[in-house]
């Protein structure tokens, strides 16, 4: 067989991608599907390629949904990259989640509190039983009164802060961190941790959290509160010097209740979580509550053992954009490594073999992994 | 490119890269943090390199783009049509024309000269993150120059092999200082750095960090006086141009043990074949 060295790279991407086209597009008897059904329909898959494109945006990241067949993490890196090519006019006052206009707030640790329980759109307590009736276009039946919101709630912490017996929020006017902006750097501080987790990969910080209710830096949590609903977004435009509103998001707040601090001469209170997502997104928000409070172990004095408590694995592992690249990054050409390996490994058997019957010694180097 | 500044990054971007890349060239091999963007390609396929390059290409730049040696492999297609788009520059595949190189795993066989950039595409640039995973600890021990562990792993190879094993992105101390990752190209093409009379520039942009070695530095791969630094290559000439020095590809002809060594230096290659009587 003649050797003919591989030409025409470009002409094969150009037919890849109206291959992929075509794929996407699937079944041309079957109706296109339109990026509103995307928003309206898949609002949680929506939500979590905000969070994770970092873009308060429903409509683009529903256009990302459909553009990414589905592919949640292509999606997020898709507005993702949109996002790093947009102007910034202004920076947004600190968001008031305490007159969140609710449509969801329980307490795991009290049976009733001012502005009560409310169950809202859950998916708690449904029987996970497939609905066969969702495979025909039937109405919806109508929601219980919808628009009832209950008024603004107070948040857990301004509850059991009055006594003291829960750590006071931060209140700082320092100009916050900013990961999009500053390379991450290690130690880092809870601004830039914070900002690190409420876009990284919900499935990667569920498993950390997870990891921490399974005795990998156990923290003790309770769910202070949970509460999901709209928030007005205001900023303070320098030609008008008072605050206007620019538009509502909807997010999901997680305050976690932990693991009590003290000593003899400090008082004993508790200490806290915090999780915060675009959208409705509890599992997502929990999990980030879970892990803000392993990564705070070091600041409270307590023994670091455990993934989740580390910083640097922790925040350089949970960006599924940077994480979904490198791993797929293997499907790129080493041809010249394997070749450098390859000489090595050669090399190496040449001088084990005049010694009869050597193998490789035990307890060899492992050969590194392909960069 | 309509919606888009050209080479694609807005003007403060890439002041903030040229900031970064002027101090990685003041302190040769020393690594600077910087604040990579999201690229429209995905981390781990060049983004460092690409931002190294939209930060240093001007209109009358001719760019080069190479991936394990060759023009034609797809992420170089892929990425010079990334900036023959946004930019709008010349582009070639003859590494003499070229103005700017973007490089994965290889330096281009035909010597660089003064008028030249390459720029390297750098999956790791901490050298002692598989010794040391804690970059508040590497930092230190830079800051240090304390690399006896480096030693100690070349040390524990002699030990085991009887010689040095590290077949690519192979350590090297640059300007006496730093410990320096040189991406992963295969050590035979570690010499070519040394003193290299272009400036080379690194970009890794997961991991956010940019340095540099400016032209003429000297830049030694790691080694003992009694186990001196190996280049391996494998031990043929080029099937198609005869070259006896260049670095080459194994290319597999048949299931029955069959092969052939090719040039990785595609443009080397065919260069060297026009020339051939």
């Amino acid at each position: 067989m003649a050797y003919v060295a591989v030409k025409g790279g470009e002409r094969a991407i150009d037919a890849a991608h109206a291959w992929l086209a075509a794929a996407r597009r699937g079944d041309g008897t079957v109706p296109s599907m339109q990026t509103a059904q995307i928003r309206e329909q898949l609002g949680r898959a929506v939500d979590r390629v905000m969070a994770e494109g970092s873009l308060y945006d429903p409509d683009l990241a529903a256009l990302a949904i459909k553009q990414a067949q589905g592919d949640l993490i292509e999606a997020g890196f898709l507005l993702r990259a949109f996002r790093t090519t947009l102007p910034r006019f202004a920076a947004a006052l600190p968001v008031d989640t305490a007159a969140m206009r609710l449509a969801r707030r329980i307490s795991a640790i009290f049976k009733d509190l001012p502005g009560g329980q409310v169950l809202g759109p859950t998916y708690d307590y449904t029987h996970r039983l497939l609905d066969f009736s969702l495979l025909e276009d039937r109405p919806a039946a109508d929601a219980p009164e919808a628009g009832a919101h209950p008024g603004p709630a107070p948040r857990i912490p301004d509850i059991l802060g009055q006594e003291g017996l829960l750590e006071a929020d931060i209140r700082s006017d320092a100009e916050p961190f900013d990961i999009t902006r500053a390379p991450l750097a290690f130690p880092a501080g809870r601004d830039a941790r914070l900002q690190g987790l409420a876009r990284g990969d919900e499935g990667f910080l569920l498993g950390l959290g997870y990891s921490t209710q399974r005795g990998y830096g156990n923290n003790h949590p309770f769910v202070g509160e949970l509460r999901v609903g709209e928030v007005d977004v205001e900023i303070v435009p320098a030609e008008l010097g008072f605050a206007v509103c620019i538009g509502t998001v909807t997010l999901t707040e997680c305050q976690m209740v932990n693991q009590f601090a003290g000593s003899k001469t400090e008082p004993a209170q508790f200490t806290r979580g915090y999780g915060l997502a675009f959208g409705h997104a509890e599992r997502r928000a929990m999990a980030m509550a879970l892990v803000d409070r392993a990564l705070r172990a070091e600041e409270l004095g307590e023994a670091l053992t455990a993934p989740a408590q580390d910083p640097q694995f922790v925040l350089a592992t949970c960006d599924n954009i940077e994480a979904t690249g490198f791993v797929e990054h293997l499907k790129l050409p080493h041809y010249v490594d394997f070749q450098s390996e390859l000489e090595t490994v050669r090399r190496l058997r040449a001088t084990a073999g005049s010694a009869p019957g050597a193998g490789p010694p035990p307890g060899a180097v492992p050969p590194d992994e392909p960069p | 490119m309509k919606g888009y500044n050209f080479a694609y990054l807005d003007e403060q971007t890439k002041r903030m890269l040229r900031r970064a890349l002027l101090k990685a060239v003041a302190i040769p091999g020393h690594q600077i943090p910087f604040a990579a963007r999201e690229m429209p390609l995905p981390y781990g396929w060049g983004t460092g390199g690409i931002q190294v390059t939209a930060a240093v290409l001007g209109r009358c730049d001719t760019l080069k783009v190479i991936d394990q040696g060759a023009d034609d492999t797809t992420n170089a297609v892929s990425i010079r049509r990334f900036f023959a788009r946004t930019a709008g520059v010349a582009t070639t595949t003859r590494t003499a024309h070229a103005t700017i190189i973007q490089t994965r795993h290889r330096i281009p066989e035909t010597a660089l000269t003064e008028a030249q950039i390459i720029v390297y595409q750098v999956p790791q640039p901490e050298p002692l993150y598989r010794l040391e995973p804690s970059r508040t600890e590497t930092r230190r021990m830079h800051a240090l120059s304390e690399y006896g562990a480096m030693h100690v792993r070349l040390y524990e190879q002699v030990a085991r092999y009887g010689q040095i094993a590290i077949s690519y992105d192979y350590p090297v101390m640059v300007n006496g200082r730093h410990l320096m990752a040189p991406s992963p190209i295969p050590a035979f093409d570690n010499p070519k750095m040394h003193r290299m009379p272009a400036l080379q520039l690194f970009g890794a942009g997961r991991e956010k960090r940019i340095y540099a070695v400016p032209p003429y530095t000297d830049v030694a791969s790691l080694d003992f006086e009694d186990y001196p630094f190996r280049a391996g290559r494998a031990p043929h000439a080029c099937a198609l141009c005869g070259a006896q020095a260049s670095y080459l590809d194994e290319v597999v002809t048949d299931d029955r043990g069959g092969r052939m060594f090719v040039c990785s230096d595609t443009d080397y290659c065919a260069s060297r074949r026009e020339q051939a009587p």
